[in-house]
């Protein structure tokens, strides 16, 4: 048997693995993948140190005390549940950070544009929320790209989401546009495309529809592309880690 | 005898607001350890419990009562504190060492009969680990709270997140990842 690669162990760790007898026998007679799921046990172990506050057995009562006033009145949005305002916010704060970003990143040797290149703290806010919308837009097309075609599938989540993206897809690519930076802007609009079709698709697709789909994601390897760009965003995010090759 | 979720589930639909506080009563303390994995702040916690009850109150009707009304709580909760986490754009301070409740998660005082070794140690882990979780996105801080701290097979958390469970399982393998890399120089001590 080959050695379990760390997606192995983790699931194996998890006991989630598709034999777990295969992978405990390997472990056995592998020390090489002993030591390496030992690590990886001591890892996830730790995580374990990291404890709750405590809440005790009145909590539930107290919640209810707090909230039984507000049941009857009229809905009221979340706290959090006004998703156009932080959006409008966010994506007006990211464009005005946007053009130092991405000019300054992706381009080594181009002079940094004088808006907010010196922010620090912004830099690394606007990282987090490209970093975020990268992975956002990967996830989306990778839920598609591994759905199994089977009978139809329903992709109206997948497209709810897709929807969101799109401006702000929208934004980063004329940011890079303006900026110059026309390897960034090519990429956005390459998935501003992808993303827009998959809204304008039928919410349950075929059988042969996603297989298209899936053809088409592949073909045009925008998946790479998104996780090149991704991994560049998260080293620029985090600067002082090593580098992403894993040990494992 | 205790009744059943489904069973309250069914009363409070009814209008019997008693049977939702049985509900609430129930559930909310595993949904505050939830939402405090995921937000790493007991304030940002304590809101997103609330919310989503009342969240659940408000869409009780259209609850599907072929799945648990657990599961659908958790999944509530969880699009809560993404919410929350994303709109605030708190990825990175919402499990900040400085200057919040993590500082006390740092703080607080180990077994008395660990070594001061020990204890150093058992610090820097945790500043270890609140480092790597500031490090995850909002999805991996998700899919890792409901596997590793809920116990929740990727199947059923890819339910809750939304997702299929190819994307779940991404974001799990990402999120141990991330939080092994943060985790190794300590622990590697440790060993």
């Amino acid at each position: 048997m080959n050695h379990l690669g760390e997606e192995d162990l983790i699931l194996h760790y998890y006991g989630e693995d598709d034999d777990p007898s295969e992978a405990g026998r390997h472990l056995e007679e592998c020390s090489e993948c002993r030591s390496l799921f030992a690590s990886l046990q001591s890892a996830l172990d730790a995580v374990d140190c990291a404890p709750v506050p405590e809440r005790d057995a009145e909590y539930g009562a107290r919640v209810w005390r707090r909230i039984e006033s507000r049941l009857e009145s009229r809905p009221k949005p979340w706290l959090w549940s006004n998703p156009w305002r932080w959006a409008a916010a966010g994506v007006a704060f990211a464009g005005l950070l946007a053009a130092a970003f991405l000019a300054g990143r992706f381009l080594p040797g181009r002079p940094a544009p004088a808006v907010a290149a010196d922010s620090q703290v912004r830099e690394r806010i606007l990282l987090v929320a490209v970093g975020d919308y990268l992975e956002r837009s990967q996830m989306v097309l990778i839920e598609l790209a591994n759905a199994n075609s089977g009978g139809g599938l329903d992709i109206s989540a997948q497209q709810a989401r897709a929807e969101d993206l799109v401006s702000e897809t929208r934004l980063y690519r004329q940011t890079a546009a303006r900026t110059g930076d026309g390897a960034v802007a090519g990429l956005l609009e390459e998935l501003e495309r992808v993303l827009v079709d998959i809204t304008h698709e039928p919410a349950r697709l075929s059988p042969e529809a996603v297989d298209k789909l899936r053809e088409r994601l592949q073909s045009e390897g925008i998946l790479f592309k998104i996780r090149v760009l991704g991994s560049k965003v998260q080293r620029e995010e985090a600067p002082d880690e090593p580098s992403a090759r894993q040990k494992l | 005898m205790e009744q059943t979720d489904a069973a309250l589930v069914g009363q409070a639909r009814a209008g019997d607001p008693d049977a939702f506080r049985l509900l609430v009563e129930r559930h909310a303390r595993s949904l505050f350890g939830l939402a405090y994995r995921m937000t790493g702040n007991e304030s940002d916690a304590e809101d997103v419990v609330q919310e989503s009850f009342l969240r659940a109150y408000r869409q009780l009707k259209s609850f599907d009562e072929r799945a648990g009304f657990g599961t659908w709580l958790y999944r509530i909760a969880v699009n809560g504190s993404l919410d929350l986490i994303r709109s605030r754009g708190r990825r990175m301070e919402a499990f900040a060492p400085a200057g919040d409740d993590a500082v006390d998660l740092v703080a607080e005082t180990p077994s008395k009969d660990a070594s001061p070794e020990r204890l150093a140690l058992s610090g820097e882990i945790r500043q270890r680990m609140v480092a790597g979780m500031a490090r995850l996105s909002a999805n991996e801080r998700a899919a890792f709270a409901l596997r590793h701290f809920e116990g929740m097979r990727i199947e059923e958390l890819s339910r809750v997140l939304g997702c299929q469970p190819g994307a779940a399982r991404h974001s799990v393998f990402r999120a141990v990842q991330k939080l092994r890399r943060a985790l190794e120089p300590a622990v590697g001590t440790v060993k």
